[in-house]
């Protein structure tokens, strides 16, 4: 093949190709859409009636780790893991929750944008922190997450408060067709509203850049430390996010952290984004959130021991990541 | 004049910081130490006369579980990973021997305990050995699996007796003349093993090389996922010594008994000085580490602050520590 061909080729590559191309970048992500697919097929075998409801439980029970995946899965990126957001998520939820109780429905709005800037605060303390110390990620979010349940249980000791009717109607029922759950239509509008500008502009290559390599983002002109502060920053406000869908689904604020942080970030390898920061998506841990749901679902459905539950889904979360660091040895064999 | 005395004394002051931060660097148990002695102080200040011989002990008694799960975390910390599943791990094993005490007797017990651990560990050890899983999600994995199975054991076992061994509650609770903690007897042997194992031995400094430059390791002959199979045993074995020493200590025999003791692990890990990127670090900071933690808390319990304040200063802290110390040692 002579070089003059060459570009030729190339732009007559055809949308057959390009299809090939983005199947072949993209096929975890592919991959995990596939056996989700399937296991919702396997829960219509093995329980007929699930249907609109089911779905519907689904996207509710869904949001909050969703939201809290997305945001592991953009520090993930950024190269840090962030062990306080289950903290701030409770903090935000219990601040939400203390503030709506009993207030107008107009004042709920101003609430909601008063504790999205303090999650986006919450978060660059983080990520400032991290910058200004030095001291590794983990630890220092490891820290926070006692510093920021604190703070919750200082702000609200005991389950209680309120929130906005329209907030609660925001994550329930349907969109349109009853078979759109409004919460997933939530959800696809926060992450088109928030992440995929973010993505496409100049910060979400930086955010990816000192993941991939730092030394080579400084050289190349990133200010790596402003940068981890921003994803960090955009982490609180994801982070802020979920914790608003928690008092919009229970419609109180409760002020003892959930699983959420370790799910997060089992949620993030999951859905293939690499620990080691720099690869990877928010699409790809919001499926993984959806399988981890729904395997749970499934094991109801068919009686297991909610203890073996746990079991079953440890396993399969090694096994999955098995699988993963299995094909990646192999490619690099290769 | 004024000029020339200013240089000599912003020179003598930069040798001054210079000689300091060489000090903090090389015998870090120093300042860790210092820290430790000035939380005693204030303990003093808050409560006069608190310090006594048998504060000591009741602080000696806290400060041995958590150690040994710190060094659980400092040795896969030295090859550059962690272990989240020893909280589990630990609460499985006080529970395991809790419920055989009864039936069988404590010393099957705390066989089937150990054994159970050790079968977690090795599962750990090949995950992340062999599969190259990250340490991280394999031991959150592991975590999950154990914590099931442990209460699956605990349906099962719902009918007999549970109860921690008499044994095992003098050997965590109990002291001698009220000063001297019998969990010591554990404690110090251990302490002995692994200061020796990583000072003195092969495998020892297998661990720092792989964690200081995998690649380097490597080549040089290290069967880096033999070590790591190894390493993740000793880790989950390490866990179920400090659960027993736990369910001892308590009185309590339940599966999630340590859970809230996994994160104040790592901390103690990390404050005593061992890097969570690997290749640096040691037991005996990790140890003053413990130490520092257990008077922490004694400390803002005894000035009556909330739980909830407790929570805030101590995250606080920790941060405050592990940054003073990166500061010092400069390192990035």
């Amino acid at each position: 093949m002579s070089a003059a061909t060459a570009p030729v080729e190339a732009r007559r590559a055809g949308p057959a190709d390009l299809l090939g191309l983005a199947a072949r970048r993209n096929a975890w992500t592919l991959g995990l859409v596939g056996f989700l697919a399937l296991l919702l097929v396997y829960t219509k075998l093995i329980q007929p009636r699930y249907g609109v409801t089911g779905i519907q439980g689904l996207a509710i029970s869904v949001l909050p780790l969703a939201l809290a995946a997305v945001a592991q899965a953009i520090v993930v990126i950024a190269g840090g893991i962030d062990l306080s957001i289950g903290s701030m998520m409770a903090l935000i939820n219990v601040v939400a929750a203390v503030l709506m109780n009993g207030q107008s429905e107009e004042f709920g709005v101003a609430v909601v944008l008063g504790v999205l800037l303090l999650g986006v605060a919450l978060g660059a303390v983080n990520g400032s922190l991290i910058v200004l110390t030095r001291v590794p990620d983990i630890v220092v979010t490891l820290a926070m997450s006692f510093v920021w349940a604190g703070c919750a249980l200082l702000v609200l000791p005991t389950p209680g408060g309120g929130s906005a009717t329209w907030l609660m109607n925001l994550v329930n029922g349907s969109f349109g067709n009853e078979w759109i759950p409004q919460a997933a239509v939530v959800l696809v509008a926060i992450v088109a509203v928030i992440w995929i500008p973010v993505r496409r502009s100049r910060m979400g290559l930086s955010i990816y850049a000192i993941g991939s390599n730092r030394l080579a983002a400084f050289r190349s002109g990133v200010s790596v430390g402003r940068t981890k502060v921003l994803a960090y920053a955009l982490m609180g406000l994801f982070s802020a996010l979920a914790g608003l869908s928690l008092t919009a689904s229970t419609g109180i604020g409760t002020p003892v952290p959930g699983p959420y942080t370790l799910l997060s970030v089992a949620a993030v390898v999951l859905g293939g984004v690499s620990l080691a920061g720099g690869r990877g998506g928010v699409f790809g841990p919001i499926v993984g959130v959806m399988i981890l749901q729904l395997i749970r679902t499934d094991m109801t459905f068919l009686n297991v021991d909610t203890n073996l539950a746990t079991v079953l889904q440890g396993i399969i979360l090694i096994g999955v990541v098995m699988i993963g660091s299995l094909v990646q040895i192999r490619r690099a064999r290769a | 004049m004024s000029g020339v005395a200013g240089t000599t004394a912003a020179r003598s002051r930069w040798l001054h910081v210079a000689a300091w931060r060489d000090l903090f660097r090389d015998r870090p148990m120093i300042p860790l130490l210092a820290l430790l002695a000035v939380l005693v102080a204030a303990s003093d200040v808050v409560r006069p006369g608190i310090v006594a011989p048998e504060w000591a002990g009741i602080v000696l008694r806290a400060a041995v579980p958590l150690a040994i799960l710190g060094a659980c975390q400092t040795i896969t910390m030295l090859t550059g990973g962690i272990d989240l599943s020893v909280a589990a791990v630990a609460s499985m094993s006080g529970f395991v021997v809790a419920s055989l005490t009864s039936g069988p007797g404590t010393l099957t017990g705390i066989v089937v305990a150990l054994v159970a651990a050790a079968l977690a560990g090795l599962v750990t050890g090949i995950g992340v050995g062999v599969f190259r899983v990250h340490p991280l999600i394999m031991t959150l994995g592991m975590s999950l699996v154990v914590l099931g199975m442990a209460n699956f054991w605990q349906l099962q076992t719902i009918q007999t007796q549970v109860g921690v061994a008499p044994e095992l509650r003098w050997l965590g609770s109990d002291a001698f003349a009220d000063v001297v903690p019998y969990s010591l007897l554990i404690f110090v042997p251990l302490t002995l093993v692994i200061v020796l194992g990583l000072r003195r031995t092969g495998y020892g400094r297998m661990l720092f090389a792989i964690g200081d430059n995998p690649t380097a390791a490597r080549l040089s002959g290290a069967r880096s996922w033999q070590i790591l199979v190894v390493l993740y045993i000793i880790s989950a074995l390490m866990a179920a010594i400090a659960g027993f020493l736990f369910s001892g200590y308590t009185n309590v025999a339940s599966v999630s008994l340590v859970d809230s003791s996994l994160l104040p692990s790592v901390a103690a890990a990390v404050i005593g000085g061992t890097s969570i990127m690997g290749g640096r670090g040691g037991f005996g900071g990790t140890i003053v580490g413990a130490l520092i933690l257990t008077v922490i808390s004694s400390l803002l319990s005894s000035l009556g602050y909330p739980e909830a304040v407790r929570q805030v200063l101590f995250g606080a802290i920790i941060v405050a520590v592990a940054a003073a110390y990166t500061r010092a040692t400069g390192e990035s």
